[in-house]
C-alpha cells in the first residue's frame, strides 16, 4: 500500500522522533507506565505508523463487504440497510412470567429474542429433580413439557420473530418443542428462523453445561445440524461460542482462536458423516464477548472473520461463499460488570456496544448494569437496550462500513491477532485436535492461566479497574434488586404432575422406547424427538433415555 | 503455623451451576500461600460435600455460587457437616449473592461471604486468621 521509499523515510522521521521530541518529554514527564498493554496483556506502542502494516495489501487483506475474505463485514451496506438484531437474553421463573418479559421487551423495540433455560433445563433434569432443588426458574425459565414452551410463545408468531436459545447438551429436545409451538400456530418449519447455541465443546471446555460424554455429544450436536438443513432451512444450527471463554478468563485472541478451534472440529464432524461443506457452512454462526478496550475488539472481530473465511475456503474447500462467512452475534461481558459502584457499567456496556457495533456484529445483547448483583431488574433491561438504540441512531457508528479500517493501530492489532489465532490453531492441529487438546486440558489450562495473570495484575494495582482498586468509595447496600420466588420448585412441580396424569400414557411410552431404539442406532435422533416431545414426553425423560444409553460425563479438573 | 499441618481446603461447586473461574482461581490462590486444596469440581450436592470434608480432614469448606443458590445449598452443607460432628470446619462462601442473604447465610454458620472485587489476599487472610485461633 506504501511505496518503499516513503516508508524509508517515514521510518527514519519516526526514529528522529522518539529520539528528539519524545526523549525530552519523557525526561520531563515519565509515561505513565514503563509498557502498556491491553486488557488481554498485548504490548500496545506509542505511536502507529505506515511502519507497522508495511506489508498491507488491501485487496488480499481487506476486500469488499460480502466479499471475501469478509475482513470489513458479512454484508455489502451492513448497518446502513439494517442495524444489527437487538436481542436481549431474558428468562426467569415460569413461561407465564417470561412470555410477558419477552412481549415488554418487543413492545419497547427489540427485534429477535433470545432465550435463557434454567440450570435444571440446561442440564436435562425436570424440576422435580433431587438436582433441581434450589435451582429452579433462578438464572432462566424452567421449561419442562411442551406446554411450558406453549406458553413461552403465548401470541408471539413465529414467523415473525427469530429466537435464540441458549441450549447445548438437550439442544434437539428444546429444538423439537419450539418446532412443535410453532406447527400448532400454523408456521411451517421452512418460515422458522432463530438459532440454537448447540455447542457442545465449550461447555466441556469452560462452561460446565455438559451431560453426556463428547462422543455421543457430539453425535446429537451434528444430528440437529443435518435436520435442520433437511428441513428448517432458516434455522443456525449452531452458535459456536467464544463468549463464555472470554468470561472464564482467556484473551481476546483466545477467544477467538479456540472458538475456531471448535469451529473446526464441527466441521470436520459433519463432513465425517458425509454432509457437503456448502451444505451446512452457511448456517454456522458465532457468538462472543465485547470487553471495554474498543479498539483491541474491533482488531479480534476483524481478524476471526478473515481467518474463519480463509479455513473454509483453504481447509475445507467450501465454494459457497455464504459457507466462509463469520456471522456472530455479541454480548457485552458480564465479567466486566462490577458490583461496585453499578451505575458504572451503563458506560462500560456503551463502550462494548461501540467496539459491536465497529466490528460488525449481527446481534447483539447487552448487559444490565445491575448483572454482579442479580438478575436484572426491567429498569436496567430497557437501559441495557436503549444503550444499543443510542449507539445505533446517534452515534454515527452504524453510517459506514468498518470505519476504523486503515487506523495503523486497528490494521497492526487485526494482524497480530490474527496471528495468535493461526499459532494456536497450528498447535492445536499438532496435538492432534481439538477434542484431544480439551481431554489434556491444555485448552483449559492456557484460560485459567490467563485468568490468573489478569487477577493478580488488579490485586498489584498494575491494572486498574474503577470502583475495585482504584476511585472506591463508601455505598449503601443497594436496593431494588430482582427477587425470583422461592416457590418456584412447588409450582413447577404440581404442573409437572397435572402434565403427567393428564398424557396418554401408552402413546408417551411408546415415543420414548422408540427414541431409545434409534439412539442405539446410526439413524438420525431428530425426528423421533419431535415425536416424544408432541407424545408429551418432558426434558427430563428424554434426557434420561440418554443418559442411560451412554452415561454421564464427569470431565478431569485442571487446577 | 509452625509446626502444624498445613490448612486443608476443599473448593466446592454446589449446585448445577458451571460458572468456576472464581472457585479454581482461589484454589490456585490458597495453593501458593501454603493450604492444601482439594477441588471438588462442578455439581456437588451438599452431602458429596459434606463426604469430601470428612474424608480429607479439611479445615475449611469453600462453597462458590453464581446461581442464586446460596440460600438453599450453604446453610444446607453447614447442617451436614454439624451433623457430622465437623464443629470446627470453616465453612466460607463467595459468588454473585445479594448483601441482604448475607445476615442469614451467617446465621446459619457460615463464616463469611466474598463478593466480585474481593481481594485473594483478604481471603486468604481470613481462612488464616480464623484457622489459627481455632
Amino acid at each position: 500500500m506504501f511505496d518503499k521509499d516513503k516508508l524509508t523515510a517515514i521510518k527514519a522521521e519516526k526514529d528522529q522522533w522518539d529520539c528528539g521530541p519524545v526523549e525530552k518529554a519523557c525526561a520531563k514527564f515519565p509515561e505513565r507506565k514503563t509498557t502498556f498493554t491491553t486488557i488481554s496483556g498485548e504490548e500496545v506502542d506509542r505511536l502507529y505508523t505506515p511502519s507497522n502494516v508495511a506489508d498491507f495489501d488491501y485487496q488480499s487483506k481487506l476486500g469488499f463487504p460480502g466479499e471475501y475474505p469478509f475482513t470489513r463485514g458479512v454484508q455489502p451496506t451492513m448497518y446502513r440497510g439494517r442495524y444489527w438484531t437487538m436481542r436481549q437474553y431474558a428468562g426467569f421463573g415460569t413461561a407465564r412470567e417470561t412470555n410477558e418479559r419477552y412481549r415488554y421487551l418487543l413492545e419497547q423495540g427489540q427485534t429477535g429474542l433470545s432465550v435463557a433455560f434454567d440450570l435444571p433445563t440446561q442440564t436435562g433434569y425436570d424440576s422435580d429433580h433431587t438436582f433441581a432443588m434450589g435451582e429452579v426458574g433462578k438464572v432462566g425459565v424452567a421449561i419442562d413439557s411442551i406446554d411450558d414452551m406453549k406458553v413461552l410463545f403465548d401470541q408471539i408468531p413465529l414467523d415473525k420473530v427469530t429466537t435464540s436459545m441458549t441450549i447445548n447438551a438437550p439442544a434437539t429436545v428444546l429444538l423439537a418443542m419450539y418446532l412443535a409451538v410453532a406447527e400448532e400456530q400454523g408456521v411451517p418449519y421452512s418460515n422458522v428462523g432463530g438459532t440454537v447455541q448447540n455447542d457442545i465443546l465449550k461447555e466441556i471446555v469452560c462452561r460446565g453445561l455438559y451431560i453426556y460424554p463428547p462422543k455421543p455429544s457430539m453425535r446429537l450436536t451434528v444430528d440437529l445440524i443435518k435436520f435442520c438443513y433437511e428441513q428448517v432451512p432458516k434455522w443456525n444450527t449452531i452458535s459456536i461460542s467464544g463468549y463464555h471463554i472470554r468470561e472464564a478468563g482467556s484473551t481476546a485472541a483466545q477467544e477467538m482462536a479456540f472458538t475456531i478451534a471448535n469451529g473446526i472440529t464441527y466441521v470436520q464432524s459433519c463432513m465425517d458423516r458425509g454432509m457437503e461443506v456448502d451444505s451446512f457452512g452457511p448456517r454456522l454462526s458465532f457468538f462472543y464477548n465485547a470487553f471495554t478496550n474498543v479498539l483491541e475488539e474491533v482488531a479480534k472481530f476483524r481478524a476471526g472473520r478473515r481467518y474463519w473465511a480463509r479455513i473454509m475456503k483453504e481447509r475445507f474447500g467450501a465454494k459457497n461463499p455464504r459457507s466462509m462467512m463469520m456471522r456472530y452475534h455479541v454480548q457485552t461481558g458480564g465479567v466486566t460488570l462490577t458490583a461496585q459502584q453499578p451505575l458504572n457499567n451503563v458506560i462500560r456496556v456503551a463502550l462494548q456496544t461501540l467496539a459491536t457495533a465497529y466490528g460488525g456484529a449481527q446481534s447483539l445483547h447487552t448487559n444490565s448494569y445491575d448483572e454482579a448483583l442479580c438478575l436484572p431488574t426491567e429498569e436496567a433491561v430497557t437501559v441495557a437496550l436503549r444503550t444499543q438504540q443510542v449507539v445505533a441512531e446517534e452515534s454515527g457508528a452504524a453510517d459506514t462500513i468498518d470505519p476504523l479500517a486503515g487506523s495503523y493501530y486497528v490494521e497492526a492489532m487485526t494482524d497480530r491477532i490474527e496471528e495468535e489465532i493461526d499459532n494456536y490453531i497450528t498447535k492445536i492441529d499438532a496435538m492432534g485436535g481439538t477434542l484431544k487438546a480439551i481431554e489434556d486440558g491444555y485448552i483449559q489450562k492456557e484460560i485459567q492461566e490467563s485468568a490468573y495473570r489478569f487477577q493478580k495484575e488488579i490485586e498489584s494495582n498494575d491494572r486498574i479497574y474503577v470502583g475495585i482498586n482504584k476511585y472506591t468509595m463508601e455505598e449503601p447496600s443497594p436496593t431494588n434488586l430482582l427477587k425470583v420466588d422461592p416457590k418456584q420448585r412447588e409450582i413447577e412441580t404440581e404442573k409437572l404432575e397435572q402434565f403427567r396424569a393428564r398424557r396418554d400414557h401408552k402413546a408417551w411410552k411408546a415415543a420414548l422406547d422408540k427414541l431409545d431404539e434409534v439412539s442405539r442406532t446410526d439413524e438420525n435422533v431428530m425426528p423421533t424427538v419431535v415425536e416424544a416431545v408432541k407424545a408429551r414426553a418432558t426434558v427430563g425423560e428424554i434426557c434420561d433415555v440418554w443418559r442411560n444409553i451412554w452415561g454421564e460425563y464427569r470431565p478431569k479438573e485442571f487446577v | 503455623m509452625a509446626g502444624k499441618k498445613r490448612i486443608k481446603v476443599i473448593m466446592a461447586k454446589p449446585g448445577l451451576d458451571g460458572h468456576d473461574r472464581g472457585a479454581k482461581l482461589l484454589a490456585r490462590v490458597f495453593a501458593e500461600a501454603g493450604m492444601e486444596v482439594v477441588y471438588t469440581g462442578l455439581r456437588q450436592t451438599p452431602e458429596l460435600i459434606v463426604d469430601t470434608a470428612l474424608q480429607e480432614d479439611a479445615d475449611v469448606v469453600g462453597l462458590s455460587s453464581l446461581s442464586g443458590v446460596h440460600n438453599y445449598f450453604f446453610p444446607r452443607v453447614v447442617e451436614l457437616l454439624r451433623g457430622k460432628g465437623l464443629d470446627d470446619v470453616l465453612v466460607v462462601g463467595g459468588g454473585i449473592i445479594p448483601e441482604e442473604d448475607v445476615p442469614g447465610l451467617k446465621d446459619s454458620g457460615v463464616a463469611a461471604i466474598f463478593g466480585p472485587g474481593t481481594r485473594t489476599e483478604d481471603i486468604v487472610k481470613f481462612i488464616e486468621k480464623e484457622v489459627r485461633t481455632q
